[in-house]
């Protein structure tokens, strides 16, 4: 652990951040999901504001504790984390590399159809929905009508 | 007679009303997690019920920082008893079997939709963003016990008979949700929140249409058991409700993760 001597500029915050994996998907970061809504110095203090993906994710917690962890790694000791939930999250700030990420790991990256435009594992578009509800609160559950896997489709909110 | 209502304590009665009814449901739903008939249904019912208490913590949190005196959501879900509950008696029934839990979700999800695209237009910030917040949620909920209605009621003769059974029982504990009183006179004139009796026509269309397609019969009867929302009188279900779901805090009163 290093202790920090001059304040880390926000670009820096928001690499550091960019390195945090998302819990429950963790080919993803928390960047990439778009949850980090802001991060700004007030005095000597650091204010993160995070949004949750639903409401009732139990992930949230998680994320708060690996956020003031990675931070803190860093030097930091001065954190504090701010719960936003307005404007609510939505699915379009996903960042494109984490929805290439996403694919590569096999579930399909929301749409604003509604549903996903291919099969993440053989590209197929003759996809079918088994569940509107999946795994996690933020996934669907559908399968492949050609190579007859099931996969997980990120919901588009 | 009892002192007017001060604006607060009305804000306060709002928020509990709004809270109480998405934390029992949100139990009600959670005691089919490993019991639903198939694996998907029982994702999808545990789902729910972590949004409906996901929401809770926001309308319950907003609520113990209303009243001002250092409660939190939890203190508020855990350390009241059933007299000092505001949820609808709908939300309070037991489950039943598989077809009334999902015809009460469809009402219930059909009433709260309606109310939250209101309340994201409320004068109080801080319900329009719990509002935008929740409504993105619940017309998934909606989406989902709508088109499960209409899959049972146009089934199957038995999952009709199911269904229609599971309407006539819960039809009347579905006025409750427009009838109004002082709090909700005080929360109209502030422009917190809609008048509930305003909201019925919407309501009706909304559900008729459904109910329609799942060739569901809806009773010809306004009769409607009220009592929950004004917290004068539930029914014996959410006692023992309460039993289950606060038992911890009862028990090893202040217990904390």
């Amino acid at each position: 652990m290093s202790q920090v001597t001059t304040q880390p500029s926000v670009d820096q915050i928001w690499e550091w951040l960019d390195a945090v994996p998302d819990p429950e998907i963790p080919v993803i970061s928390l960047v990439d999901l778009g949850i980090i809504r802001g991060v700004e110095w007030q005095g000597g203090t650091l204010v993160v504001s995070v949004t949750p993906t639903y409401s009732g994710c139990p992930a949230t917690a998680i994320i708060n504790l690996d956020i003031e962890t990675a931070l803190r790694d860093h030097g930091l000791d001065k954190i504090q984390l701010k719960t936003q939930i307005a404007p609510p999250w939505t699915t379009d700030w996903m960042s494109e590399k984490g929805r290439a990420k996403l694919e590569e790991f096999g579930i399909a990256p929301p749409q604003a159809a509604g549903g996903p435009e291919r099969c993440p594992n053989c590209q197929s578009k003759n996809v079918t929905r088994v569940s509107q509800f999946g795994s996690t609160p933020c996934k669907a559950h559908w399968r492949c009508q050609d190579c007859l896997e099931p996969f997980d489709y990120f919901k588009c909110i | 007679m009892a002192a007017p209502l001060t604006d607060n304590e009305a804000l306060f009665q709002f928020l509990l009303r709004m809270g109480d009814n998405t934390l029992i449901l949100g139990h009600r739903v959670s005691e089919w997690c490993g019991h639903a008939p198939v694996l998907e249904e029982d994702i999808a019912l545990a789902n729910t019920a972590l949004d409906l208490i996901g929401q809770t913590q926001m309308w319950l949190g907003l609520a113990g920082e209303v009243q001002g005196e250092g409660k939190s959501a939890d203190d508020l879900a855990f350390l009241r008893d059933v007299w000092d509950f505001r949820n609808l008696l709908l939300v309070e029934v037991p489950n039943e079997d598989f077809g009334r839990t999902l015809m009460r979700q469809f009402l219930f999800d059909a009433w709260h939709s309606i109310q939250l695209g209101h309340l994201m237009k409320s004068s109080d910030d801080r319900i329009a963003a719990i509002a935008a917040k929740t409504s993105k949620e619940v017309t998934y909920h909606l989406e989902r016990s709508a088109d499960t209605v209409v899959g049972l009621g146009d089934g199957t003769a038995q999952s009709h008979d199911f269904m229609q059974t599971a309407l006539d029982y819960l039809w009347p504990y579905v006025g409750e949700m427009f009838t109004s009183d002082p709090v909700d006179a005080a929360m109209v004139k502030a422009g917190i929140a809609p008048d509930p009796a305003s909201l019925r026509a919407d309501y009706d269309v909304l559900i008729k249409r459904v109910l329609t397609e799942a060739t569901l019969t809806i009773p010809d009867s306004d009769f409607a058991h009220k009592g929950g929302r004004t917290g004068a009188m539930h029914t014996e279900h959410l006692g023992h409700l309460l039993t289950h779901m606060q038992w911890l805090q009862r028990a090893y009163p202040g217990a904390s993760w």
